[in-house]
């Protein structure tokens, strides 16, 4: 009974927040955005004290319930493990547990955060993990299988469906998510959950406090026939049977061993024991920005769009070549609005990709750089931030975007626009344009004729730093390629109008 | 006078010309209105597309017996070739000059520059595998970019060697009109036109004429070159909508006609249907129209409109599918004029589509390849048909805003390429001298960019 609910609430959790990383219109985190700000490490880096009190609380008086049901890796570990459990039975037994390795993971990771290689150390955070397995393994086949229906509703003229672009941003991150599935899938594969037990730093944490915890699977050894069934189909390896003790800093509380137990042995009951003394988990980490920009892997990718040679003389139709743009080095990485400053981003990001998942405009894609790897950082080739969307601010479950209002975000100032003059149209081609100042949401942009004493001349844009907000909108739209003529540079720190 | 309007005919009736006498017992039994019917142009495909009814229309001055129905070949069909870009489907093409010429279709117009260079090449290997006598070709001096005497003549001859073809039976000065400045140094200046009745006169080109967009006192002035030179035809736009309501640089169809029925000119006319503007309509206009004649098509009306003028020789029609070409045969095959009281009816109908701001562009692709990538045509199609159907809102406060609002946006990515839509354009204004309709092409992306923005951001409006 207890392990049907375990397995139908982890199904629903899990479900719902892989959703969370499909659905790229961004409306399903209006009803389960909670699931991502639930989640263990994003609520220690966002400072949500009320959600890590309740996860404690939980541990203490039920064991690692959350790795179990709330973790979106732990249940895909499971799911793993349920079916290599198909291909041979009773795979599992027990064994000793590996203190050294789990504490000293542990320990490595608070030290790696603390100084400062956030992004290293996150490559191990169980939610954040399963973030970027879902976001650029299973997005893109949710977004084909999205487009499939578009081009569907195309033909019947319905606008149910809209397309979207399938666009993997960063081909580290994407190694990144291929390794960690590898990894962690062949380890459930074989052995259940090791990971959780001797890497995961969440695990070690709530494996702590679940020694203390109030209620336990207890075996009755009046009734224990000593058959091992239990310990065979324990995919934390955690029973001892011989000793008739269970290991729960490692027992994650699925109660397989309940169902599995022919003689009623095992038993979900109240036990205290000892004291239960709440530990504080010091993950918190502020963890200056390391400025030392070194391209860890190229790993911006572009779809190659469409090329269309030049045509040689002037016929009719035909479309002109569009090269696609090319990023500019941009020594201060442009964070969104919202992040306020590089540090806060870098402090509590976990690069789970969730904010990257629902940006509309392909603007935020995980960072390539060694200091702030995985992290969302923007850039405008494909689109730029508009007026219109908060979405990232949204949905960041750990503080590393706070919640912004549309007006708000008007007035946040994240970078400024720079001219290149030797890349404008306007001295390149020799004709008016102007679509910078167009489309600048805070006219902050005045076109002035290029020859203050012919107002006849041709028109440059001049900016008003003070009135530009760092939108991109300019240097998206400018029509200057591969590099735009108008470009942002970005602030450490977010200042507003 | 005969009458065939749906209100003066008796229910029985009406519901036989619908055709089934199964479904007159259908409706009959199921007490169907006949208000309700649906009328679809294609639901009478078990009726043969005629081959030997063709109107034809005599050439006073050749002879050459023309069909009313001629072939524009500025829409020839695409599909994605093995590098995955679009190419012209030579295969599709053969087979659609093949069902025209077996339905009596024999006048083929096409240019140097359409299709962006390839038209001539495959209209030529399409027809040369007909006789020579089974078609009439048209092609036109298109020396927009270019226009000295060696490259004028050059574009000449290869018009020749591309259709494959000895003479040329209709030769004209393509698009003239915008200002007399460019007509003369296109033709006058450099002697082509002294150079093109040379060669009419050695019977490689058996008949002289010029294509027209533009104002009325350019085409005064070149008609007055008719003492002179004797055009043999002119081709203009004509259509019930720009008879009295021509748009942009267009003069009224009326006068122009006029003017050339004085001097006994024949007329060849493009843009019949104002590059399916005169078919694609709106619902209420479609439903006005059909009300009239059940079984005929939308387009059918414009093409009447202008084979009810005897001195037109033929009205020309890019046909990209054979739907196309199987409707307008139909219209033309066996031909019935219209009565004076239907050109009112469809010069009042006229006056309700000019209602429809749509934007007056006829997709001829002239504009393109823009500079700066975008696919305009694309992007004025794609407001119109938000406008037909009703897409467009006036006020945010509409009834079906949110609708119109997606159909709109939705409907945007999916006709244009993101990187070509309207926020791209610079305002170069490169592409407006290439407009036949003078549309102000970067006033009008903008005035759209501006709309979409409004979308876009929620703004009230």
């Amino acid at each position: 009974m207890l392990r049907k609910f375990r397995i139908v609430a982890a199904a629903m959790c899990f479900v719902l927040i892989t959703l969370l990383f499909l659905d790229f219109t961004g409306t399903l985190h209006a009803w389960f955005g909670w699931l991502a700000k639930i989640q263990f490490l994003p609520a220690i880096l966002a400072l949500n004290v009320g959600v890590v009190l309740v996860l404690v609380a939980l541990t203490l008086l039920c064991g690692r319930i959350y790795c179990s049901v709330i973790c979106p890796l732990g249940v895909m570990q499971d799911i793993f493990s349920y079916f290599a459990g198909k291909r041979k039975k009773n795979r599992f037994s027990y064994s000793p547990a590996k203190h050294w390795l789990r504490y000293g993971v542990l320990a490595i990771f608070i030290a790696t955060l603390a100084a400062g290689f956030g992004a290293i150390a996150l490559l191990v955070a169980p939610y954040s993990a399963f973030g970027r397995i879902a976001h650029n393994l299973l997005a893109p086949l949710w977004g084909w299988g999205n487009n499939l229906l578009a081009w569907v509703a195309e033909r019947i003229d319905s606008y149910a469906f809209y397309s979207t672009e399938v666009w993997i941003g960063s081909w580290a991150t994407f190694a990144v998510a291929v390794a960690t599935l590898i990894v962690v899938g062949y380890l459930a594969w074989r052995s259940g959950r090791t990971y959780c037990n001797t890497i995961c730093p969440v695990g070690t944490v709530l494996g702590f406090l679940s020694r203390f915890s109030l209620l336990k699977p207890v075996i009755d050894t009046e009734k224990c026939i000593d058959c091992k069934r239990c310990a065979r189909n324990c995919k934390a390896s955690c029973i001892d049977v011989e000793n008739h003790t269970i290991d729960y800093s490692r027992c994650v509380v699925c109660f397989d061993c309940i169902d599995n137990c022919s003689k009623g042995a095992i038993s979900y009951t109240l036990r205290c024991k000892g004291t239960t003394k709440s530990t504080d988990a010091k993950c918190n980490a502020d963890a200056p920005a390391d400025n030392s920009r070194k391209n860890f892997l190229i790993g911006t990718a572009l779809l190659a769009t469409s090329a269309v040679k030049a045509q040689e003389m002037k016929v009719d139709g035909g479309y002109a070549t569009i090269i696609d743009k090319e990023a500019p080095n941009r020594k201060q990485p442009l964070t969104p609005p919202g992040s306020w400053s590089a540090r806060n981003m870098a402090a509590h990001c976990t690069g789970c990709q969730l904010c990257v998942t629902v940006c509309p405009t392909d603007v935020l894609r995980p960072s390539a750089e060694l200091s702030t790897f995985m992290q969302p950082t923007m850039s405008y080739e494909r689109g730029y931030c508009r007026p219109e969307c908060n979405k990232c601010s949204e949905v960041c479950p750990t503080g590393a975007i706070k919640p912004i209002s549309l007006a708000e975000k008007s007035s946040i100032r994240i970078g400024h626009a720079v001219w290149k003059q030797k890349n404008c149209i306007v001295i390149t081609d020799d004709v008016d344009c102007g679509n910078c100042e167009r489309h600048c949401p805070s006219s902050a942009i005045t076109m002035v004729p290029m020859d203050e004493n012919n107002p006849r001349s041709r028109k440059i844009p001049t900016i008003n730093k003070h009135r530009c907000i760092g939108c991109g909108a300019c240097e998206n739209l400018c029509p200057a390629r591969p590099f735009s003529a108008i470009y942002v540079k970005g602030f450490s720190e977010h200042r507003t109008l | 006078m005969e009458k065939k309007r749906y209100n003066n005919i008796g229910r029985g009736e009406f519901l036989a010309r619908l055709g089934a006498g199964s479904a007159l017992t259908v409706a009959a039994l199921a007490g169907c209105k006949p208000s309700t019917a649906k009328f679809d142009p294609y639901a009478v495909d078990d009726e043969d597309v005629p081959t030997d009814k063709m109107e034809y229309r005599t050439n006073p001055r050749t002879g050459d017996k023309v069909s009313i129905l001629g072939y524009g070949c500025m829409r020839w069909p695409m599909r994605k070739g093995d590098d995955g870009r679009d190419e012209l489907d030579q295969e599709k093409i053969n087979e659609l000059v093949d069902y025209a010429i077996a339905h009596g279709v024999n006048y083929f117009d096409t240019s140097p520059v359409y299709c962006q260079g390839k038209s001539e090449q495959v209209t030529g290997i399409a027809l040369s595998r007909h006789a020579r006598d089974k078609f009439l070709i048209a092609t036109k001096m298109s020396n927009f970019s270019n226009y000295s005497r060696e490259n004028s003549i050059l574009m000449y001859n290869r018009s020749f060697e591309m259709l494959q073809v000895d003479t040329i039976d209709y030769y004209l000065l393509h698009n003239i009109g915008s200002d007399i400045r460019s007509f003369e140094a296109r033709f006058i200046d450099n002697g082509i036109l002294d150079f093109l009745i040379e060669e009419r006169a050695k019977g490689k080109i058996r008949n002289l004429g010029w294509s027209f967009h533009g104002s009325k006192e350019v085409f005064d002035h070149i008609l007055a070159y008719h003492d002179k030179v004797h055009w043999d035809f002119i081709q203009i736009q004509m259509n019930y909508s720009d008879w009295h309501n021509a748009r942009g640089r267009n003069v009224n169809a009326e006068y122009l006609y006029a003017e050339l029925e004085k001097r006994n000119i024949p007329v060849v006319i493009m843009e019949p249907l104002l590059g399916g503007r005169l078919s694609n309509v709106p619902n209420h206009i479609s439903a006005r129209l059909q009300q009239q004649e059940p079984e005929r098509s939308v387009a059918s009306w414009a093409f009447r409109f202008v084979g009810s003028y005897p001195m037109v020789l033929t009205a020309l029609s890019g046909m990209t599918y054979e739907e196309h070409l199987q409707d307008n045969i139909r219209t033309y095959a066996p031909f019935e004029p219209l009565s004076e009281e239907d050109k009112k009816f469809l010069f009042e109908t006229a006056e309700l589509m000019l209602q429809y701001p749509t934007i007056p562009c006829n997709d001829c692709k002239y504009c393109m390849p823009c500079p700066y990538g975008l696919d305009i045509p694309a992007i004025l199609l794609h407001y119109n048909k938000c406008v037909n159907e009703g897409n467009l809102s006036r006020s945010s406060q509409d009834e079906n805003f949110r609708k119109a609002r997606r159909a709109f946006l939705v409907g945007y990515d999916r006709a244009v390429e993101k990187e070509r839509q309207a926020d791209r354009c610079v305002g170069c204004k490169q592409c407006n001298e290439h407009c036949p309709q003078r549309i102000d092409i970067p006033r009008q992306l903008r005035r759209i960019d501006k709309y979409i923005e409004d979308l876009k951001q929620g703004r009230e409006f």
